[in-house]
């Protein structure tokens, strides 16, 4: 098994931290009320963890972090209708991060805005075949908006962390 | 800091494309006629813009109130957790919809100049 360095037991630990700090950073959201009146308009805090993970682990850890987090914090908060929409955000989002980051072209902020965007857009995808209808895709602009927006704010305190903390890619700090 | 003038690109780019979305859909937008309400994809029961009312949707998942005033349709009640549906607020224009994600409703608007053609027609 490659860990990149890491122990077990250390990669263990580290998705405990992580998955926990996501799930946090998604009640804390689910806490405050929705401003906007279009479906899908907020800020994903949570996803400074993945962003994070994508660049201070391995991609697939970033998909084990992002999924479980979804998974609890649905149960948790949700219902199996908010797993839906929020698994195919997450998903797609990941996705699109994890080519965007590969190509070594953009920073955090601009991984982190495609992948707000991409997440909104796997929002209606779910949204359009769970309604039969679409019509949503009326939305896109307004969505596609606030994906950008939110995405900078996202992809500018995951830069902070990524900077600040280093898990090398060896596992040790640096 | 090359990385920085690519972030902003793409930003750029995103901003212009929901822009033009944006334009596109205010430039072919009619006023509707009729506001139609689906369930589950099933169409529950259509209602003209015209005529002002007061009509209470009862699905399986749970109750909205539709209003029809001066044309526009506006959910004014609904007992689903996030409200988003109330929080839309009117629409007029044929395409727009309100949609309330947790009882899987959709109130859409219809019938532009054309759709008046083909209820002629028909």
């Amino acid at each position: 098994m490659r860990l990149h360095g890491r122990s077990p037991a250390r990669l263990a630990a580290e998705y405990g931290v992580l998955i926990a700090l996501a799930l946090v950073l998604s009640y804390a959201e689910s806490l405050i009320p929705a401003f906007f009146a279009v479906p899908g308009v907020k800020l994903g805090l949570a996803n400074t963890v993945a962003v994070f993970a994508l660049y201070r682990m391995r991609g697939c850890d970033a998909w084990v972090i992002s999924l479980v987090r979804v998974m609890l914090a649905s149960i948790l908060f949700g219902s199996m209708f908010t797993f839906a929409y929020s698994a195919a955000g997450a998903a797609l989002s990941l996705a699109v991060m994890q080519l965007v980051k590969k190509t070594g072209r953009f920073s955090p902020v601009g991984v982190s805005v495609c992948g707000g965007v991409a997440h909104n857009a796997g929002q209606i995808l779910v949204a359009v075949f769970l309604l039969e209808t679409g019509s949503l895709i009326y939305y896109l602009p307004v969505l596609c908006i606030s994906g950008v927006i939110a995405g900078i704010a996202i992809g500018a305190v995951s830069g902070m962390l990524i900077r600040r903390i280093g898990w090398g890619k060896d596992g040790r700090p640096r | 800091m090359k990385k920085r003038r690519n972030d902003l690109f793409i930003i750029l780019c995103l901003l212009a494309a929901a822009g033009i979305g944006c334009l596109l859909l205010a430039l072919g937008r009619q006023t509707g006629s009729c506001a139609v309400v689906t369930a589950d994809g099933k169409e529950l029961a259509r209602y003209p813009l015209d005529a002002d009312g007061e009509y209470i949707i009862e699905t399986a998942r749970g109750v909205n109130t539709l209003v029809i005033e001066n044309g526009c349709a506006r959910v004014t009640d609904a007992d689903c957790p996030d409200r988003v549906c109330v929080r839309t607020g009117s629409v007029q224009w044929d395409g727009q919809t309100i949609v309330c994600l947790p009882h899987r409703l959709l109130v859409r608007i219809e019938g532009g100049e054309e759709a008046q053609v083909d209820a002629v027609a028909r």
